[in-house]
């Protein structure tokens, strides 16, 4: 059992007006198998968190804490958190010319896990991966990300999520620009990943159609840096409902 | 990210008026007030520009006749350098029919101020693939002439990896036929001082050409290319793209991409592009796309050129996977330049390019 807990976490970042504080005092803690739904306004800092969370050097924090089973998160650098079990889906995945999926994802685990892993049953085991979120086996030759549609984009960050096997993991608007089936099939990539690993997930998200299929134990609706109310999975019903509106008067 | 600087203080020179000439004497002592030898201080010539021996080294590979006839049907030198190789009137011609796996020829340099032309022709209807391997030590002057007929499909790939203290230039001159394609890769590695200057025209309408390069300076690596395309027929099609890394204080790379699109070249469609990775602070990157318009009936025409540091969100990306910082740049710029290196189509040349890259990335080759 795993805790990662974030505690009066401010934020900001360098604006062209000069420096802005996106996060004001976040506190939150997710423990290994539980999925927690951060909801918000556009602009409300869901993604600060998730940037903040994997290390971003763009989001500099000005206070507070993030810890994980105790030990300094934000001492740490990107790669050095992914090690220490943290794992980011990115909203927007950049693009790795020349870099061959396959060559990406070993180079990772090999990173991750600290030796190579052995040949034949990585292949399998990334192959299985592939099959199950319906990726096309060709996929693992084509440079990352390049060239890939939005829904291949997802399917590949949620690829990763499923052969690295993080303690935790922050999906930031995985949701967006999938359609229903896609949708269906990345939802169903991390709901196994959390069986499998007894992963933490905080699922930050706009829009509560994700929630059918990934179900939150928690939900924390996120207005103007920090988390304005807390609930159960009845709270997204309610926001499904009545918007965000009353947050925002 | 630094955008590319039109070159100040030496004037213009039109590329199509640049002399063409068999006659070493013809040409001027080379100089840096002149444009297409204005980065390349002579004395990194090793002597290339005071007259060659023939050349002794090794070729190996493939079948070579001599037919001195063809000697300058595609175009005469246009530098001295190219012209002392002319004057030596020794051609190696190479005639390619259809075949089915990838050509390789071993051109090992040994000794100094050598020479060596060669004439190659593809003929028409075949489609092939050609690699100029060139390896070894001295200083070595290549003239390259090449017929695409009509119809043929050509990918030439030209390999720079000498020895640390090699000098090589290569003038590359290519004619394409009718409804032909050639893709003309360049991978610049190894050696002191490498130039290559490639050129393409069009003798029938309808080709396409593809231009690509890669190179990696480091140590006090002058590596210099200038492709050229004289679109000077209709409906004819050119891409061109370098990228190149750089690391170290004296590092230095040239590119200086021409494209002339003249009158008669109506539907021509074109772009060039430049990318310059620079690894280190001190490395100097010249980047110069030149860009001349003489029809508004074009389909296209673009160029772009930018030389920068590494993409942080590229390395985010890859430290978000637990992959560390240094781990996460070497990969890349292998990719960067890998993205051109896995075009030539044989693998084990391939590996072998890729890790001297790695080599070089990690400080143990220069």
């Amino acid at each position: 059992m795993a805790t990662l807990e974030i505690k009066n976490l401010h934020v900001s970042v360098e604006t062209e007006a000069g420096k802005k504080e996106i996060l004001r005092g976040v506190d939150l803690t997710i423990r290994s198998g539980e999925t927690h739904a951060i909801m918000g306004p556009n602009g409300s800092g869901k993604s600060t968190l998730a940037y903040s969370i994997a290390g971003h050097p763009k989001y500099e924090v000005t206070e507070g804490e993030i810890l994980l089973d105790g030990e300094n998160v934000l001492e740490m650098s990107p790669d050095e958190r992914a090690r220490a079990g943290l794992f980011l889906a990115m909203q927007y995945p950049v693009e790795i010319p020349g870099i061959s999926v396959s060559n990406f994802l070993r180079t990772a685990k090999t990173a991750i896990d600290g030796e190579a892993p052995a040949l034949r049953p990585w292949i399998k085991e990334v192959k299985e991966a592939m099959t199950n979120l319906r990726m096309d086996a060709a996929f693992s030759e084509r440079n990352v990300n390049e060239g890939f549609s939005g829904g291949e984009k997802k399917r590949h960050e949620i690829l990763q999520l499923e052969l690295l096997k993080p303690a935790f993991a922050v999906l930031d608007e995985t949701d967006s620009g999938l359609d229903v089936d896609a949708l269906k099939i990345v939802s169903e990539g991390v709901n196994r990943a959390q069986e499998a690993n007894n992963l933490g997930v905080l699922l930050i998200t706009h829009y509560t159609r994700i929630l059918k299929y990934i179900k939150p134990d928690f939900v924390h609706v996120f207005v103007a840096g920090k988390v304005a109310e807390e609930g159960g999975p009845e709270l997204a019903d309610r926001l499904e409902a009545e918007g965000y509106d009353r947050y925002l008067s | 990210m630094e955008q590319h600087s039109h070159g100040a203080g030496i004037p213009l020179q039109i590329r199509s008026e640049r002399l063409r000439s068999a006659n070493p004497s013809d040409f001027p002592a080379i100089s840096i007030r002149d444009e297409q030898w204005r980065y390349l201080p002579v004395e990194r010539l090793n002597g290339l520009d005071a007259g060659l021996d023939k050349f002794t080294g090794i070729l190996e590979g493939l079948k070579i006749d001599t037919n001195g006839e063809l000697a300058g049907s595609i175009s005469l030198p246009e530098d001295l350098v190219a012209a002392n190789v002319f004057a030596l009137g020794d051609i190696n011609h190479i005639h390619l029919k259809a075949s089915e796996a990838p050509e390789l020829l071993n051109v090992k340099a040994a000794g100094s101020r050598q020479g060596l032309q060669f004439f190659i022709s593809n003929e028409k209807f075949a489609k092939n693939t050609l690699v100029l391997n060139h390896t070894g030590a001295g200083s070595l002057a290549e003239l390259v002439e090449i017929d695409v007929a009509d119809e043929s499909d050509l990918t030439l790939i030209s390999i720079q990896n000498l020895n640390d203290e090699a000098v090589i230039t290569s003038s590359q001159f290519a004619r394409l036929g009718r409804n032909s394609k050639f893709k003309h890769i360049v991978v610049s590695i190894g050696g002191k001082t490498i130039r290559v200057v490639p050129a393409v025209s069009f003798a029938g309408a309808g080709a396409e050409v593809e231009m690509l390069g890669a190179y990696f300076a480091n140590g006090d690596q002058h590596i210099e290319h200038r492709p050229f395309v004289d679109h000077n027929l209709p409906n004819c099609t050119s891409n061109v793209a370098y990228k190149g890394a750089l690391q170290g204080a004296k590092a230095h790379t040239v590119w200086v991409g021409d494209v002339l699109i003249r009158q008669a070249a109506e539907g021509t469609k074109t772009y060039e592009l430049n990318r310059n990775l620079l690894l280190t602070d001190g490395a100097r990157a010249d980047s110069v796309p030149n860009l001349e318009i003489e029809t508004g009936q074009i389909d296209g025409a673009g160029h772009a050129s930018a030389s920068g540091r590494f993409d942080d969100e590229q390395l985010f990306y890859l430290q978000a996977r637990g992959i560390p910082e240094i781990e996460a740049k070497r990969l890349v710029v292998k990719g960067f330049l890998n993205d051109v290196i896995s075009q030539i189509g044989l693998p084990e040349l391939q590996d072998e390019l890729n890790s001297i890259i790695e080599a070089k990335l990690e400080g143990k080759q220069k």
